[in-house]
């Protein structure tokens, strides 16, 4: 109302005035340039690389134990799902709607797609050879810039294995012979070509890091640094700090440049003004009745109106993606996972995660967290993925018992069964049950609704895709397995397994292999020689 | 069944010759001696159990006489004993100790450091090492040896490994006591590692063969030419004199003058790739050995020929796939095609620290289709029978040692567990380096 009444005025004048607008420029704010994200701002190389995802068909679950992943289970019911997200959840039975796909469950399970926090299948692919060793870039001990998705073999024979245990997305790691292996990348187990292909959609990457044994072992032995665990902490710390030199870099990089494009816009801004206000000038002098300043504003107008001149943008700072990674990781952009075994390397790693300002997203094979469980809750949200029963193999693993996950998860923080191990992928749900028939054996309160959560929605959550995928709920990724029995049974199969509603496993059709590699491979019997006879024992 | 579990763990006790007497929630007393019984000997009666004694179908609701270190009785209607100590196992599952036949328990106390790691003779690129024995290096103290007992493992074949020949295996009773308790036997195979990667030389797999025929055909010689040898009058040999010496006993006759035949020692022969199978079945043809494969993930495409040959293979269940160029042709249903085809099947870990994964995989062997008592017998009998030791292992037989395991359940299944494990009529207290961790840093919630 005001405001129209104002606007009305202001046209009055412009019309009726005999006197000219005094010169000047308006004095608008300036709006603040937006510049270009810079490099590190990308949470996953693999965005915006990815290809379409095919949706699956209407398919109807019914009358399965259903274990939701949020701590319920519904033991008679419903799974719709549709488009390739989880449609309905639903207790009891319903008619199946015409031109679904209706899987009788009876005395089956049901459970989210699996998840692994830790493999390395594709980048230390089978069959083990030289030439397949794309795991460990151990040229030097902080090689944040590389990339497992650049290493990523999707013909892996051990992909469509892991798929056949009920695994739907995994995060594939660089090795732990650096301290700072490089990026990581999380995938769903679809069929595909590249990692880009079978990129988990908007899943960020992640940062592989190493506590311990490993990266002093590698580089002491060649009498380089890190030779110690000194060391390691030492190098760590250097490479937070570059890349928070060039963090800094950066915001400089941007002031000035926010100060440049602002110094350029407002020289643009006057100059617009001017011209405009010769506009003005010029049309209520060619109006009919031209005021008497019209001679003198000639003059003026005389003077030439050069555009302004654009000055040379500021160079951005070198490209430096292992920097950039770092710095993604301090953002929180890229997620910290840290390979380390002892309590007392893992509260030094917490130590200079709160010097340098990064977070642990996830501890890996963290043996001895049960020995500082309440710190790790305390922090609220630390992924601890471990193994059922692994120990002994190097000093750091001595002290692992197969109560670690159980104790974790009591203490409030957040267990995860996790493989590194193409053996241990194919059956994460026995290690999970081994984990969990540990714990109940220790007086540990947990059921098997806790513990399908240690190998779905917690492991989810480590990779930043528990929005996504790891429960039973509706409108999440339809990444769901069909088990022949309780998957907590040393004889369960998965019979069927969808990613994204797409049936990827059916355990009851044979089908020719997914990887390349395993086309027409010679595979039956070769029996065609004199049978040796075992002397003593015709 | 878990009150059971709650009782077993009450009583346990090593080399105890008092009663046991324990209160389970159920309000029975579930172990009683009588006052009047020797105490020179001890009887022991487990009744009411699941009875899988290694072999054959499962008896219900039967008993189990143990008398000192020995069995006595097996079956359905077995009178108990005055003055036994009575075991009340009703729900529970009994077998025989299980034999993980491959492993390096009491050889690597860790893997990765020298210090602690005896597996191998780790002597610079040497072919064959077959005098590396196993009893030589064996810790009775390892802390391994009681976390595998916990997985229901009562012997294990002790095995080195490194280098074509790696050495002279052992049977260990996982007893805690040193070589000379526990080894029941220190000669117990000699060990042949076929697969492409085993020569610290960098051969073939031809050259691999090459060398251990090389091998096999000195010893034969030195056997028979000995007095020779000593008078330096032999020929050259691609191998030591103790390494022969040992070669020597895989051939049966313990010299060339020998009146008796010794038992031959088998050689196991590890390999997966389905040809070099067939190339160890042709070295042992020629030298007439006594072969057992291990590894054998290929195995399944010569099983005919392995079934005709009667020879015994040990396989590992959860093989994970073609994981190298030597296993292509894994399949998860190995085990249950060999022994479909009529060929001894072995399950073992090959491990050392998770030697107690032992009944997982053969569970998982039964989830690939192998029947379940096959799966009981194959880390039971076969193991036993196929390394000479079936006169007192492998099942639940009068005259074994009582070996044997009291489970909550399936003993396959992952949820269950031991309740109580004797060896040599001993119970075994169910404590280990890790439930002593457990222990010190459980404190439960309040």
């Amino acid at each position: 109302m005001k405001r129209t009444l104002l606007l009305a005025i202001g046209a009055l004048f412009t019309a009726c005035a005999s006197t000219p607008p005094p010169i000047q420029t308006p004095q608008m704010p300036q709006p603040t340039p937006v510049l270009p994200p810079p490099p590190w701002d990308r949470p996953s190389i693999a965005q915006g690389l990815e290809l379409p995802v095919p949706l699956g068909p209407l398919v109807v679950i019914r009358n399965g134990t259903l274990l939701l992943a949020t701590g319920r289970r519904i033991t008679r019911g419903t799974l719709v799902l549709d488009k390739g997200k989880i449609a309905a959840v639903l207790d009891g039975d319903v008619p199946a709607p015409a031109g679904a796909v209706v899987i009788d469950a009876t005395g089956k399970y049901v459970t989210p797609g699996l998840i692994d926090t830790h493999s390395h299948l594709g980048v230390y692919p089978m069959p083990g050879a030289a030439a397949h060793q794309d795991v460990n870039e151990m040229v030097a001990p902080v090689t944040a810039h590389a990339q497992a998705a650049d290493a990523f073999w999707p013909q892996d024979p051990g992909i469509e294995r892991a798929v056949a245990g009920g695994v739907t997305a995994m995060q594939v790691l660089p090795g732990s012979g650096n301290l700072i292996g490089g990026r990581a990348v999380t995938v769903k187990l679809r069929p595909g070509l590249s990692s880009r292909a079978m990129h988990f959609r908007d899943a960020p990457d992640g940062l592989k890091m190493a506590c311990g044994e490993n990266p002093k072992r590698v580089y002491g032995e060649k009498k380089q640094a890190p030779m110690t665990r000194m060391g390691n902490l030492a190098l760590q710390r250097n490479a937070f700090l570059s890349a928070k030199k060039l963090e800094r870099e950066w915001e400089k990089w941007a002031e000035n440049e926010t100060r440049r494009l602002q110094k350029e816009g407002k020289k643009r801004q006057d100059f617009e003004a001017k011209r405009a206000h010769r506009e003005r000038q010029k049309n209520l002098c060619n109006s009919s009745v031209p005021p008497e300043s019209c001679e003198q504003w000639a003059k003026e107008w005389e003077k030439p109106l050069d555009e302004p001149e654009s000055s040379d943008p500021i160079e951005k700072p070198p490209r430096d993606p292992g920097l950039e990674t770092l710095i993604a990781a301090m953002h929180g952009k890229v997620l910290v996972h840290v390979h380390c075994y002892r309590a007392d390397d893992m509260l030094n790693m917490l130590a200079l995660s709160d010097e340098m300002g990064f977070r642990v997203k996830s501890f890996h094979h963290a043996l001895e967290a049960y020995k500082i469980r309440n710190e790790l809750a305390s922090r609220g949200g630390i992924g601890v993925s471990t193994w059922a029963d692994w120990w002994g193999f190097k000093l750091e693993s001595y002290d692992g018992i197969p109560e670690n996950a159980a104790l974790v998860h009591e203490a409030g923080a957040r267990a995860i069964i996790h493989s590194d191990s193409s053996e241990g992928i194919q059956r994460l749900n026995q290690e999970a049950a081994k984990a969990l028939a540990a714990g109940i054996a220790a007086g540990v309160s947990i059921t098997e609704d806790d513990a399908i959560r240690w190998i779905t929605v917690q492991p989810a959550w480590a990779l930043g895709v528990d929005s996504k995928t790891g429960t039973l709920e509706v409108g999440k990724d339809a990444d769901v397995v069909l088990w022949d029995k309780n998957p907590f049974s040393v004889y369960a199969s998965a019979e069927k397994v969808w990613v994204d509603g797409v049936l990827v496993h059916d355990k009851t059709v044979a089908k020719p292999p997914w990887s390349d590699f395993e086309v027409g491979q010679e595979n039956g019997e070769i029996d065609a020689v004199e049978t040796p006879q075992r002397g003593q024992k015709q | 069944m878990r009150c059971f579990a709650v009782a077993a763990a009450m009583t346990f006790a090593v080399g105890n010759t008092q009663a046991q007497v324990g209160q389970p929630a159920n309000n029975k007393p579930i172990a009683v001696q009588s006052t009047n019984t020797p105490v020179t000997q001890k009887t022991i009666a487990v009744v009411g159990a699941k009875i899988y004694s290694g072999e054959g179908d499962p008896i219900e609701n039967g008993t189990v006489i143990v008398i000192d270190d020995k069995i006595k009785a097996v079956g359905k209607d077995i009178a108990v004993p005055a003055g036994a100590e009575v075991i009340q196992a009703k729900g529970a599952v009994v077998t025989p100790g299980f034999v993980d036949a491959i492993t390096h328990v009491g050889l690597a106390e860790i893997d990765l450091e020298k210090s602690a790691n005896d597996e191998s003779d780790s002597k610079g690129d040497d072919r064959i090492r077959a005098a590396y024995r196993a009893v030589d290096a064996f810790n009775p103290e390892s802390t391994v040896i009681a976390v595998t007992r916990l997985g229901g493992i009562t012997s294990v074949g002790v095995v080195p490994s490194g280098g074509v020949i790696a050495g002279l295996s052992a049977w260990a009773d996982l007893t805690g006591k040193g070589a000379s308790d526990a080894l029941t036997n220190t000669s117990l195979a000699v060990h042949v590692y076929l697969s492409a990667g085993s020569d610290p030389q960098g051969g073939s797999r031809g050259a691999i063969v090459r060398a251990v025929r090389e091998a096999f055909d000195d010893a034969r010689f030195f056997q028979k030419n000995k007095s020779a040898w000593e008078r330096n009058q032999s020929r050259p040999f691609s191998a030591g004199r103790l390494d022969l010496e040992t070669l020597s006993l895989t051939f049966g006759a313990s010299g060339a003058g020998a009146k008796k035949t010794q038992p031959k020692v088998p050689v196991v022969f590890h390999a997966d790739k389905a040809s070099t199978i067939l190339s160890a079945l042709s070295v042992a043809q020629e030298f007439n050995l006594t072969p057992i494969i291990a590894g054998g993930a290929e195995a399944w495409k010569v099983r005919t020929t392995l079934a005709k040959a009667k020879v015994p293979v040990i396989v590992n269940p959860i093989q994970p796939g073609p994981d190298s160029f030597d296993t292509l042709g894994t399949r998860d249903n190995n085990a249950a095609l060999l022994h479909e085809a009529g060929v001894p099947v072995i399950i073992s870990t090959g491990e050392t620290h998770n030697s107690r994964k032992l009944r997982q995989l053969a569970g998982n062997a039964v989830r690939a289709g192998l029947p379940h008592s096959a799966a009981i017998t194959s880390i039971t009998k076969t193991p036993a029978e196929a390394f000479g030791m079936g006169e007192k292992y492998g099942t639940l037989k009068d005259g074994k040692w009582a070996n044997l395991v009291i489970w909550s359940g399936d003993p396959l299944e992952l949820s269950t567990k031991v309740t109580t494990l004797f060896i040599r009529g001993k119970k075994v207290p169910l404590v280990s380096r890790q439930t002593e961790l457990l222990k010190k840093y459980r404190v439960a919630r309040q």
